[in-house]
């Protein structure tokens, strides 16, 4: 079983949804991330997503694409995302790490050398945004080969067919992002994703995580009650901006905040307010 | 290595397959988001594309409306002064905004219109294609927003004055190295926000299928017409074909209606900035390596970790990390050969051209002069060749006088 599929059963037989935070590697510190990244689990994560920066990350908006921005500074690679990943991994061998990033990174490292570096350094799935399932036969035959999990996004606009397409690749979990438009744009209807969530389970039989626009613990509760796993991006990724300056003495205030926001998030989701859910039978 | 007569022959018409691949090149690298619009706007391209009510608007607006055809110019003066092959200019500086990119802009945007989408975007790195968008927007009464690189902005200040002019929203995108690339993320953004109601005109041979295919379908009236002519004005075809390349629109429009022609050689001119050897250039198929950006695999400016670098190019329309994926298969079929031209060599091929014919090019249309000229005095004068002279310089008028001291 592999630490993704442990890790959405494990929270099944407690009845509790995961809260997946997102961050990118060597943001806004490259001494801040792995620490971060432990006390992110700390303060209930349950799986991480740790993004890869691109120098033109089209699918995301301005908050991620500024932190990318300040990884490049530091000239943050793949070596240095599997480097975190194997450090991480010295005290944590559970929580499963979804990277994050753009396909020319691994166009350029190779798909089958990409999947053995990535499955050695512990990493157990894989996003690439830019990737649909159409282009992806080798891709996804270089990540399975070596236990990796191609993650896949489905979007508002997505049809069966394409949801149905995607369900027969992906594996881990689906990624829904709830909004058309880029990362950390606002405004999440959570009946809309109520009822699409309903129809991609019509399709797919892994878990459905859903991200985009979710930045307060009462969109994360709300949304936890009708998916499987919550994904929290630019609403911790904006609390690094705040502490841009390159100094690793901030380590401990961006950790703080950021535990914060997931202690709360995690709070929320585990009070599980039943009055929100008028699911459908 | 296949020797001439175990040669296959290659339909070119049949590219790209049905998915948009070129070879390796091409295909659809996008969000999830984008794959449905996508999957609508090649199925509304494959419906109107063979409309015969279509066609016949399409060529009308180009006829009346864009000026078309556009001459192929005998350049009498300059031939002689190169003492080689006679070379023919294809005028199609002569459009109406001055540049090829009209005629693209005029078939998007008579697709948007029939696909019910009144919000058209762009992004623009000279302003040429911004223009030539603000410009059919103004005409159709649809609304405009041109995303462009905060330091193209201030490169092309008159081309921004006039798509305000026409009505359209320029929007400056500060973001990365505030250029072409750039200002494509951010209109691809917009798409994807706004994806019910808009309809994104990509300006040139690239982006995700079916851009490559349509937007060169759009720009063959180029070669179509410069075929026809040259056969009209010489009696046979040219030996030879030149044009600039960034995204490459302008020289596939050229081109590939003589791609079966095998007599016809052709080259694709790069910018090389201050040099290949320097590193400051725009010259992805004379220096970069495969990759994936802005929805399709194609030859790319990046470095060994894959991040896409900056280029450089006197010429804004030039400035552009990658090139059209059909460019990228024809450069490794040997189909064309691509070389590249130095900032310092195009602004002389300007100066030549103003001063020998009286016709004032765009700094992107003076690389392709710039190698013309240089390979027309290794060929004999019984040979022809056609060089694409793809926009006016009008628009070049700051950039050149900063460059030589000269306040305007």
């Amino acid at each position: 079983m592999s630490r993704l599929q442990a890790c959405f059963a494990r929270l099944q037989a407690e009845d509790r949804k995961a809260l997946i935070p997102y961050i990118m590697t060597g943001d806004p510190h490259p001494e801040v991330t792995v620490p971060l990244m432990h006390a992110m689990v700390k303060a209930g994560a349950n799986i991480i997503e740790l993004g890869a920066p691109f120098s033109d990350p089209m699918a995301d908006g301005p908050v991620i694409q500024a932190a990318a921005e300040r990884a490049l500074e530091f000239h943050i690679t793949l070596h240095d995302v599997f480097k975190a990943v194997t450090e991480f991994r010295r005290l944590d061998d559970v929580t499963p790490i979804v990277m994050m990033g753009y396909l020319n990174l691994i166009e350029v490292a190779g798909y089958e050398a990409f999947a053995r570096l990535a499955s050695e350094a512990g990493i157990d799935g894989i996003i690439t945004v830019d990737m649909p399932p159409e282009e992806a036969h080798d891709y996804i035959s270089a990540l399975k080969g070596e236990g990796l999990d191609p993650v896949f996004l489905i979007a508002p606009t997505s049809t069966d067919e394409r949801i149905a397409k995607i369900g027969a690749v992906a594996s881990g979990f689906v990624y829904y992002v709830s909004l058309k438009g880029v990362t950390g744009a606002a405004n999440l209807d959570v009946d809309d994703v109520r009822q699409k969530v309903e129809t991609i389970r019509q399709h797919i039989d892994i878990p459905i995580g859903v991200g985009f626009g979710i930045s307060d613990a009462q969109t994360a509760a709300r949304v936890s009650a009708c998916s499987d796993a919550v994904v929290v991006g630019s609403a911790i990724v904006k609390r690094m901006a705040a502490h841009q300056q390159h100094n690793p003495e901030q380590t401990g205030r961006v950790i703080k905040d950021v535990s914060e926001l997931l202690g709360s998030m995690r709070e929320a989701m585990d009070a599980n307010p039943a009055e929100e859910i008028t699911i459908t039978a | 290595m296949p020797t001439d007569n175990t040669k296959q022959t290659i339909d070119y018409s049949a590219m790209p397959d049905e998915r948009g691949h070129f070879g390796i090149y091409g295909g659809r690298f996008v969000s999830e988001t984008l794959m449905q619009a996508l999957d609508e706007l090649h199925d509304a391209y494959e419906k109107f594309s063979t409309d015969k009510d279509f066609q016949a608007e399409f060529d009308a607006d180009l006829a009346y409306y864009v000026g078309r055809p556009s001459p192929l110019y005998h350049a009498e003066r300059l031939s002689k002064e190169t003492g080689g092959a006679q070379i023919f200019l294809k005028r199609e500086d002569l459009n109406h905004t001055g540049a090829h990119k009209v005629n693209n802009t005029i078939g998007q945007a008579l697709l948007a219109r029939a696909m019910g989408k009144n919000r058209v975007i762009a992004e623009t790195g000279a302003g040429q294609h911004g223009v030539a968008t603000a410009t059919v927007a103004a005409r159709f009464g649809m609304e405009c927003v041109v995303y462009m690189g905060a330091e193209d902005i201030v490169r092309q200040a008159p081309n921004v004055y006039r798509m305000k002019l026409l009505g359209a929203d320029v929007v400056p995108v500060s973001s990365g190295s505030k250029t072409l690339k750039d200002a494509l993320n951010e209109a691809m953004r917009d798409w994807v926000t706004n994806v019910d109601n808009t309809f994104y005109i990509i300006g040139t041979v690239a982006g995700p299928h079916p851009y490559p295919q349509m937007v060169r379908d759009f720009q063959s009236v180029i070669g179509r017409e410069a075929r026809s002519q040259i056969l009209e004005m010489t009696g046979r075809l040219p030996d030879a074909l030149v044009a600039c390349v960034g995204g490459g629109s302008n020289a596939i429009g050229l081109f590939h209606p003589f791609l079966g022609d095998e007599s016809v050689a052709m080259y694709g001119v790069e910018a090389a900035g201050d040099g290949l050897e320097t590193g400051h250039h725009a010259a992805p198929l004379c220096a970069g390596k495969p990759g994936v950006l802005h929805g399709n695999r194609t030859y790319l400016m990046e470095d060994e970790g894959g991040q896409i670098i900056e280029t450089h190019s006197v010429s804004a329309g030039l400035d552009y990390p990658g090139v059209g994926p059909e460019h990228s298969w024809l450069k490794d079929i040997g189909r064309v050969s691509y070389g590249a031209i130095t900032d310092t060599e195009a602004l002389q091929a300007f100066h030549q051209l103003t001063r020998i014919e009286g016709i004032i090019p765009a700094l992107e249309s003076s690389h392709a002069m710039a190698y013309g000229v240089k390979l027309a005095a290794e060929m004999s004068p019984e040979q022809s060749m056609i060089i694409n002279l793809s926009g006016r310089g009008d628009k070049d008028m700051n950039t050149i006088a900063k460059i030589e001291g000269i306040q305007l």
